[in-house]
């Protein structure tokens, strides 16, 4: 599992059935201090989230195709919480009531 | 899964058994400013998409659950076909992909 910022939305009309139904939304993963750490990538949200959230993600087939249900789902990358605040030994690392808003870049400013 | 952008297809007559009529498409995948992002590769299409069209696609062994056969050596299938992807609001433009020249 990883952290990431939700970054955007995706719209596709024509997908593997698998998906249909199922929000996807554009993920930047980062570390709990907001420096980005992978590729950018889409994501089955199960958790209602939203731009602007920090989310909790599951990048494994097995538990994603558990999560919805299709032994035979093509999909792994799920969001499977939403951040409230993320410690770093005694000191907040990430608060997400005191969070600063995302720039166009994904980063927060 | 992960944006991407279809650039070419690939035509193979010699398949390992189950992939036969499986279409095979060269994409490159993009980050959220619609950028280039990493190496192109090549993936199966699970959906009817063709060059210049803006996709997601999945990799490692989920992509052979996106083909009519599954038990198939495949790591990387387009799983849909993307209308539109905004980011913070503003759109990735899909236009540009589908009349940029395709490589």
């Amino acid at each position: 599992m990883f952290l990431a910022d939700v970054v955007g939305t995706v719209v596709s009309p024509v997908q593997t059935p698998a998906l249909d139904g199922q929000t996807l939304l554009l993920l930047r993963p980062v570390t709990p201090d907001g420096r980005p750490t992978a590729k950018t990538r889409v994501a089955v949200d199960r958790v209602q989230a939203g731009v602007g959230d920090r989310v909790l993600v599951l990048d494994e087939g097995n538990g994603g195709r558990q999560i919805l249900g299709d032994p035979k789902a093509p999909v792994k990358t799920i969001i499977i919480g939403v951040v409230d605040y993320v410690e770093k030994g005694e000191e907040l690392a990430y608060d997400h009531t005191n969070a600063l808003p995302l720039t166009k870049l994904g980063e927060r400013s | 899964m992960y944006l991407a952008r279809v650039i070419g297809r690939v035509v193979v007559t010699q398949v390992y058994p189950g992939l036969e009529g499986v279409a095979l498409q060269w994409i490159q995948p993009l980050d959220e400013r619609g950028e280039d992002m990493g190496e192109a590769l090549v993936a199966c299409a699970a959906i009817a998409s063709g060059p210049g069209d803006f996709v997601h696609y999945v990799d490692g062994r989920e992509g052979a659950l996106a083909c009519p056969e599954t038990y198939v050596p495949v790591d990387a299938a387009i799983t849909g076909f993307i209308e539109e992807a905004a980011v913070l609001g503003e759109t990735i433009d899909r236009v540009r992909y589908l009349t940029e020249e395709v490589r």
